[in-house]
């Protein structure tokens, strides 16, 4: 899950780390109101959406008095931000956060992942603040410093020391910085983050550290026990099929295709996916009905799939191992009498009681093109929507 | 032979009274595992099924000879679990549990170090050894006996894969699935060293996705390490970066992590990589042909 700027910034200030002073806005008086009441005299209008590159994209401007925050504040209200994480139809911004200006020394990067390999926490830092990481690991990888996290002690000072030397933060600002990364250290295991990124992370004429931006990813697995990180989620920044699939426990992902899948396990739904585009055919989602799917999940996943316009035909592609083919032919049978099917279905039944599966469809009378196997599922679903 | 379990194996179940762990139980039982024990807190001394259910995994491993766990406990105990097994000196936990936050996997392994139990998992379909043991959800009756290790991060692309296998008359060793999760016990590596030193495996297919760089490193180790042949595939060509494609390690992130990167690696080290999930039997059967293991491994039909 993700969040916002400035919630992002408001969990560091929780745990004693150093941000500009700032507050949401969600309309223009509110920003003007913001700025009044931060007192200083140059104030930053930053676009609050889910997607970097905010800048670039014209997101992000500094106001020299009351009237530029109000101005920037309309422009930046409402506009549709197109950046290189939004994708080709952008994001709608509702929210800003008004910052007080800083007198920026220096910028750095400070990040901290779960590394995989390790299978540990890394705290990654670097003096090419600003830059995406990405390019500056293919472009200078030598000046990218990383310290591995031993969790019985979770990172410790001599660590963090070492990362500030090691990218040239002032001498006298280190103790600062060293506190700076210890806090995000905490912030990052006690809310179980799976992703935080304070980019640029400056220091400031008057011998401050602070994170003047900051990107934060939540393991989703961990959420029951965040409950305060939950109220954070903004679901305007969500696909709405995506969002109706969760409530469903179902596990779906929008795509740009014409294709919907329905399949069951992860694995299998990636590749029904790579199968359809294989045969020049364009997939239309994600979606993996899961291990113990039941007779009302599949009909709701069958509903959200023909929720989705641009759909032209479905493939559901189910090997039953534990789920049982019967019980996916009920709800594929009980969904399309609720909803109506006007376009192509294909379905390939493997496993678990798939002869009674089969069946189950035979006797519906609804039009159903059966597939033999994965491939011959694929090859007829795009054939039938390119026809 | 086979790795990690055979019909010696003897199993507990960590979480038999709940719903999943008791209709596996059931499957596994009906296979012919040897399930010697259940654990669940509080239901000490009572029966299901005719096992023995106990407080706790040291007292069952204690009065069972258990050598072997599977955990089915829901994810925010199954951590705790996890060590509960591992304190209790049992050679391998299997853990089938989805969703246990990493933070939490990454004190599991912190504490699984030095310590001689080995983990499988979590977020996986378990380990088959055909005709012999069964721990996990994988449906028993595709799996054939014979001579081909199978490894892989996803349960049903494995079942999809083994399907194709024994269809074609080609029996499997052993079947592993390690699991969707960016943290888990077992990797690759680990895997196809035991199926490399395994005298009754004769080739692997193994089974990757998007998502981290177990497949890269798997592939380092193939062209350095590996004696028998190995056929891939990777799931997620056409993923999307930045979305969590269902399981929790399977993300494209920072421009890493994509099946072209995977793809190239594994074939760099000799690896033929099915270009389609529907042809990992058929590729893998090419490659035991071309090495004359093809009648070797041809066990049935």
């Amino acid at each position: 899950m993700n969040i916002h700027e400035y919630q992002g910034k408001e969990l560091l200030r929780n745990y004693g780390v150093a941000v500009p002073n700032g507050q949401v806005a969600y309309s223009v008086e509110e920003a003007v109101e913001a700025a009044k009441s931060l007192g200083g005299a140059v104030n930053v209008v930053k676009a609050q959406i889910h997607a970097g590159g905010r800048g670039k994209a014209g997101g992000v401007k500094v106001a020299k008095n009351l009237d530029e925050v109000r101005t920037y504040a309309d422009e930046i209200l409402g506009k549709t931000l197109v950046t290189h994480q939004t994708g080709p139809e952008g994001k709608l911004v509702k929210r800003l956060l008004i910052e007080e200006g800083c007198d920026i020394q220096n910028e750095y990067y400070v990040g901290l992942v779960v590394d995989r390999a390790t299978s540990r926490i890394v705290m990654m830092a670097s003096e090419e603040g600003g830059t995406e990481i990405e390019e500056v690991a293919e472009a200078t990888p030598e000046k990218i410093f990383k310290e591995v996290v031993d969790p019985v002690t979770g990172l410790m000072p001599y660590q963090a020391r070492r990362l500030a030397f090691n990218i040239n933060i002032p001498k006298e600002l280190v103790r600062e910085a060293v506190k700076f990364m210890m806090g995000l250290y905490k912030v990052f295991s006690e809310k179980d983050c799976s992703i935080a990124e304070i980019n640029p992370l400056v220091t400031t004429g008057d011998g401050k550290v602070m994170a003047l931006d900051a990107k934060f990813n939540f393991d989703s697995n961990a959420l029951y026990r965040q409950k305060d990180i939950i109220e954070y989620r903004d679901l305007d920044e969500e696909d709405e099929k995506e969002i109706e699939a969760s409530k469903f426990d179902l596990s779906y992902i929008s795509l740009d295709g014409n294709i919907g899948c329905m399949v069951n396990g992860a694995g299998l739904a990636m590749s029904t996916m790579d199968i359809i585009k294989h045969y020049s055919g364009d997939p239309a989602n994600f979606l993996d009905v899961g291990g113990g799917a039941t007779k009302e999940k599949v009909t709701e996943a069958f509903k959200i799939i023909l929720s989705d316009k641009n759909v032209k035909g479905i493939y559901v592609n189910i090997f039953g191992g534990i789920m049982k083919c019967d019980i996916i032919a009920d709800g594929v049978v009980a969904a399309t009498k609720q909803v109506g099917l006007e376009i192509p279905l294909v379905v390939r039944l493997e496993g678990t009681n798939v002869e009674l599966g089969k069946k189950i469809l035979k006797e519906s009378g609804l039009n159903i093109t059966a597939a033999d196997s994965m491939a011959d599922g694929a090859e007829k679903i795009v054939s039938l929507v390119k026809a | 032979m086979s790795i990690l379990i055979n019909k010696d194996t003897k199993v507990i179940v960590q979480g038999i009274t709940g719903a999943t762990g008791l209709f596996h139980t059931k499957q596994a039982v009906e296979y012919g595992t040897q399930v010697v024990g259940g654990v669940t807190p509080g239901k000490g001394g009572t029966e299901v099924e005719g096992i023995p259910v106990f407080d706790t995994v040291s007292e069952a491993v204690a009065k069972t000879g258990a050598n072997a766990s599977v955990i089915y406990v829901p994810p925010a105990f199954a951590a705790d679990a996890i060590m509960e097994a591992t304190d209790a000196g049992v050679d391998v936990v299997i853990t089938i549990t989805e969703g246990i936050p990493v933070i939490d996997m990454i004190k599991v392994k912190r504490y699984l170090e030095g310590k001689k139990t080995r983990l499988i998992g979590p977020n996986c379909p378990g380990v088959i050894t055909p005709d012999e043991c069964k721990i996990g959800i994988m449906p028993g009756y595709i799996h054939k006996k014979g001579h081909v290790g199978v490894v892989s991060r996803s349960g049903t692309l494995t079942y999809e894969a083994v399907h194709q296998l024994s269809t074609e008359g080609i029996g499997q060793s052993t079947a592993v699935g390690i699991g969707g999760d960016p943290v888990n016990g077992t990797d690759f590596i680990d895997v196809l060293n035991l199926f490399n030193e395994d005298p009754d495996t004769e080739a692997v297919i193994m089974i990757g996705e998007i998502g981290g760089s177990a497949e890269e490193e798997a592939a380092e180790w193939i062209k350095a390490n590996m004696t028998k042949p190995v056929v891939g595939f990777i799931g997620g060509q056409t993923a999307p970066p930045g979305k969590r494609m269902g399981h929790a390690g399977a993300i494209i992130s920072g421009g890493k992590g994509t099946a072209d990167e995977k793809m190239k690696a594994l074939t760099a080290a000799g690896v033929k990589v099915a270009e389609t999930p529907a042809v990992m039997g058929e590729t893998l059967i090419a490659a035991l042909k071309e090495a004359n293991l093809y009648e070797k491994c041809l066990t049935h039909k």
